[in-house]
């Protein structure tokens, strides 16, 4: 075990587990650089913490960057390792966007892991970019009016030598990614979506369920784009085919954050997901 | 050590910290243009393209991220070097309490600047002053031979066993950064010699830790004590590393301050960065005349050398304090400092305000503040409008 149990996080929370993952893939020669996020709660504080690989915390904004100098600084010693940055969803898309952008146009040897829980969690699920549509958060109180920010496709559209989306309820795909994403050099980025169940007002039993209903609904989509070749993976693979995929009501109404959507958002919900579908058949 | 000759250059100011960062040989640096700046940046890349500094130069996005990520080499053991400016020096600003929190090893370069707004690129020290609670050591050059010779003492510095923190070395823009002068620079091996191989390293795969993580309140405030120490004891290695450096180079560094015929003086002009070669033309003119003044040149703002102020002021009839940063609502900001050292002390300290935004000042006024000051007609406060 590389992340230990009996750290800092919710009942429910997906973190310690994709870490973990994460970790048993890249190893001891792994180094985390953590920006502001559920992960510095967790990751303990001065007196101790759960992870066996090092952690170098960053300002919210700075972890693309710290990413790159690490990197640069363990080629300069001639240290073999993977550089790692762990980042929530606003971490990445919001006040990050800009370090990250920077470090995937430079095509920065670094594995960059954004665990979107879809809303700034760590100070008490305030909405972001990456939040849904319709989502309820304390800062968006009768659902979010705009859509989610689609992150993975911009990354892409840097140009980089790997992007993939990943779940944890598809724990065997994630860790294939994470594996062939250490083997590669040049700026990799994996997007997991991660439920969080005081964020999303859900029942702290159920992480995984939601996280795989999101994934048969086609809201959360799993692919690849290595060296600009885009591939659906895992089940996704037969998600093309409308009729496999579940309703998207089946994914919202367990989660008590869409639990005020009207009919006629349920549907533009639907009628987004199938035109992304549509998209994604075309790529 | 044995003084060997150094060579004779001509340089503008940023070539001089350029050349002195080259022979400092960082692995990692990251630099984002502006102005003042900039030709340094250009000089460096030069360097790197050329292979004369095996470095790897992030060309960053922004500053943030210049800091950012030296800060980030610089945990994982490597010796690293940014520049910047002004706004740059503000945008920084987050990275450099994180570098000066985790007390890290950085050496910076801050071609200071005015802040906006309204716009100028043209020089003041508002953007250096700015930032003296970042947990930084701030050094200030007097002329473009002090910046390349702060430049390479402040790699030595920052990462001495006794200090470990992050050093700003300021010079002002335009006037040191663009202008050339003559300039004696030491032989390479005898910069290695100066500096020994870094030691500094917190990335260990065979003892991992976390850097930067959460800190209880008692915690927290031990590790803000432990850098208050640090700031302190830094005061006497500064010194040791100032007259090691007089040693190789053959060139007096002074101290934490500089005395510049103030021993017997009766009013003293206070002052820091290259407005106090003015200062000393306005001085030599007075004592011409046999007024009884002198200067007293601060090399090192942060820690900031309250007894050797005190010591060289107290039992002045007057003290003139030429500020070109200002704390709004308070006062000049050297001033401040220099009330502060004089604490108990009857002598009286005026302020003279001056260079906002790249306003010319010249020996004139200097030397008119003074004779104003020992005719009794200064005010406590004048700007130089």
């Amino acid at each position: 075990m590389m992340f230990l149990r009996g750290n800092a996080a919710c009942p429910g929370c997906p973190i310690p587990r994709e870490l973990d993952a994460l970790l048993e893939v890249t190893g001891e020669r792994t180094v985390l650089v953590v920006p502001a996020s559920c992960t510095t709660v967790i990751m303990g504080d001065t007196r101790g913490m759960p992870s066996k690989v090092p952690v170098i915390h960053s300002a919210f904004a700075a972890s693309s960057a710290i990413a790159s100098g690490v990197r640069s600084a363990l080629d300069a010693r001639g240290e073999k390792a993977t550089v790692v940055v762990w980042a929530g969803d606003g971490g990445t898309g919001d006040i990050g966007f800009a370090s990250l952008s920077g470090a995937a146009e430079r095509n920065e040897d670094i594995l960059y892991v954004c665990y979107d829980n879809e809303a700034y969690m760590n100070t008490g699920v305030q909405r972001s970019g990456l939040t849904p549509f319709g989502a309820w958060t304390t800062t968006t109180p009768s659902g979010k009016a705009e859509s989610k920010k689609p992150l993975p496709k911009i990354i892409a559209d840097h140009g980089v030598p790997y992007v993939a989306t990943a779940s944890i309820a598809y724990l065997f795909d994630y860790k294939d990614k994470v594996r062939k994403a250490k083997e590669m050099s040049g700026f990799r980025y994996i997007h997991l979506l991660s439920p969080c169940p005081p964020g999303w007002r859900f029942d702290a039993g159920l992480t995984v369920e939601i996280a795989k209903l999101a994934v048969e609904t086609g809201i959360w989509p799993l692919y690849e784009i290595e060296k600009g070749k885009f591939r659906l993976t895992s089940i996704s693979k037969v998600l093309v085919d409308k009729k496999k995929r579940k309703p998207v009501e089946e994914y919202l109404k367990l989660q008590g954050r869409f639990k005020d959507l009207k009919g006629e958002d349920v549907k533009r919900i639907q009628e987004e997901v199938d035109q992304m579908w549509e998209d994604l058949a075309r790529m | 050590m044995q003084v060997t000759k150094g060579v004779v250059k001509a340089l503008v100011g940023n070539h001089a910290v350029a050349y002195a960062v080259k022979q400092a040989k960082p692995q990692v640096l990251a630099v984002y243009p502006i102005t003042p700046q900039t030709t340094m940046l250009e000089k460096l890349s030069e360097y790197v393209d050329r292979g004369e500094l095996k470095a790897r130069l992030i060309r960053v996005e922004s500053e943030h991220s210049a800091l950012a990520s030296i800060y980030g080499a610089a945990v994982a053991g490597a010796r690293v070097f940014t520049a910047t400016a002004s706004q740059g020096l503000l945008y920084m600003t987050e990275m450099l309490y994180w570098a000066g929190g985790q007390r890290v090893p950085i050496v910076a370069a801050v071609a200071t600047r005015a802040l906006a707004s309204p716009w100028s690129i043209l020089d003041d020290h508002q953007d250096f002053m700015s930032k003296r609670d970042a947990i930084w050591i701030q050094m200030m050059a007097e002329n473009v031979q002090e910046a390349y010779d702060l430049t390479i003492q402040a790699f030595r510095i920052s990462e001495h066993e006794n200090v470990v923190l992050p050093v700003m070395m300021g010079f002002d823009g335009f006037i040191l950064t663009h202008t050339m002068e003559r300039v004696e620079v030491l032989h390479d091996s005898v910069v290695d010699s100066f500096i020994p191989p870094r030691k500094f390293n917190l990335v260990d795969f065979t003892d991992p830790v976390g850097v930067g993580p959460v800190a209880p309140p008692e915690d927290y405030i031990r590790m803000r004590f432990e850098a208050k120490k640090a700031m302190e004891r830094s005061k006497r290695v500064i010194k040791e590393i100032f007259r090691e450096y007089e040693d190789i180079s053959g060139r007096p560094q002074h101290g934490l301050v500089e005395c510049f015929m103030c021993r017997d003086a009766d009013y003293v002009v206070v002052s820091m960065g290259a407005w106090s070669g003015d200062a000393r033309v306005a001085v030599e003119r007075l004592r011409e005349r046999g007024a009884k003044v002198g200067l007293l040149k601060v090399r090192v703002f942060r820690p900031f050398p309250f007894e050797e102020v005190r010591d060289y002021l107290r039992d002045c009839k007057g003290v003139l304090v030429m500020d070109r940063a200002y704390s709004f609502g308070s006062g000049g900001i050297l001033a401040n400092e220099v009330k502060v050292s004089l604490y108990g002390h009857n002598v009286p300290v005026h302020s003279l305000v001056g260079g906002l935004g790249g306003m010319d000042v010249r020996p004139l006024h200097i030397q008119t503040a003074l004779e104003n000051l020992m005719e009794g007609k200064l005010e406590e406060e004048r700007w130089l409008l």
